[in-house]
């Protein structure tokens, strides 16, 4: 039992910050606090994909010159690392476009709530 | 959700059988590949910045326009009205 | 912004913290061959670098140490060099960003590799930092839009 609590937390963790994120887009009403919950989202995809690449007695895909030979037992899988450096700058580029459309919206519509916005584009 | 979490990744997080790391499945795993053959292409004991610019070069490229053109549109919100109508 | 009463313990933490980061910046970047590192993680510290100053001591003091429109060319040389590298590749005979035709003399092919790659990290490098202080200083002008 022990042993079945120790092996899943990770994954338990990422899931509540995942549900997290999904209350945060849902449930406000505040154009910012939406914001906040995509990014609290995104980062939790990418925990999710590190926190999977991981392998016991295994060091970082780094070639050592010192003891760890070329098999390939020795090293983690380089793949899934490198996909979230690209994946961490493009949600970087998407909060920013995200925070210059808020600025727009309130110099054109002086309002930032949802209801009330929706009253004013009509 | 997490009845989910505790069914499907049956192998907890530091085990060792994720999903055919170092053997074959049918044909040759791309991980194994680049752990063999990182040195000999480029000089270079990084794995992860070779395969970020050496084998995967284009999705760099790709990457690097993308963050471009999210700095175009904060310009482009930038400008500002002159015109009085 | 309207201008609050600047407490000299944070200028003076950012001043003399600031030119420390962009130096590990720096060694991020040109040690991205041996040690995890590379092009996006010395850029966002370069960036950081001088976001904390233009945070800390206002815009006037800002401005002597990058000119606000002096960020949109450095980000346009930055994807430049990135992609004259493959053009070159690609005159020279063989695949665009095929860094062994690259005119380099006397290497193994190899070697020529190695430095396509650093090239390629500095160019990655310059590009974000340019552009991610370029957002910053978009958004802090907009303000008074309208």
């Amino acid at each position: 039992m022990l042993d079945f609590f120790l092996g899943h937390y990770a994954y338990w963790f990422v899931i509540i910050l995942m549900c997290v994120g999904l209350y945060g887009i849902l449930f406000k009403k505040n154009l910012v606090k939406k914001t906040i919950g995509l990014a609290i989202f995104q980062t939790s995809v990418v925990l999710y994909f590190v926190s999977i690449a991981s392998k016991w007695g295994a060091t970082v895909p780094v070639k050592d010159s010192n003891i760890p030979v070329e098999q390939v037992a020795n090293y983690l899988n380089p793949l899934p690392h490198t996909l979230m450096l690209t994946a961490i700058v493009v949600g970087v580029a998407t909060l920013g476009v995200a925070f210059t459309l808020i600025m727009a919206i309130y110099n054109r519509y002086e309002t930032l709530d949802e209801q009330e916005l929706l009253e004013k584009i009509q | 959700m997490i009845y989910a979490a505790s069914d499907l990744p049956y192998r907890g997080d530091p085990d060792n059988l994720m999903h055919a790391e170092e053997s074959i499945t049918g044909t040759e795993v791309v991980g194994s590949y680049v752990i063999q053959e990182a040195y000999k292409d480029a000089k270079t004991p990084n794995i992860v910045t070779v395969i970020l610019g050496d084998y995967r070069s284009v999705d760099t490229f790709g990457e690097q326009v993308v963050v471009f053109t999210a700095g175009l549109i904060t310009l482009l919100i930038l400008r500002s009205r002159r015109r009085q109508i | 912004m309207r201008r609050q009463d600047e407490s000299p313990i944070v200028v003076l933490g950012s001043r003399l913290l600031s030119p420390y980061i962009m130096l590990f910046g720096l060694y991020v970047i040109f040690f991205g061959h041996y040690s995890p590192g590379g092009g996006f993680q010395g850029g966002t510290l370069l960036a950081a670098s001088v976001l904390l100053i233009r945070l800390a001591g206002g815009r006037r003091v800002s401005r002597l140490q990058i000119q606000e429109f002096a960020t949109t060319p450095l980000a346009v040389f930055g994807v430049i060099i990135y992609f004259s590298t493959g053009l070159v590749a690609m005159i020279m005979g063989g695949y665009f960003l095929d860094y062994e035709m690259l005119p380099f003399t006397g290497m193994e092919p190899a070697m020529v590799r190695y430095w396509g790659i650093l090239i390629i990290e500095v160019g990655i490098g310059l590009a974000v930092m340019a552009i991610l202080v370029m957002i910053y200083d978009n958004m802090v002008k907009g303000e008074d839009y309208a």
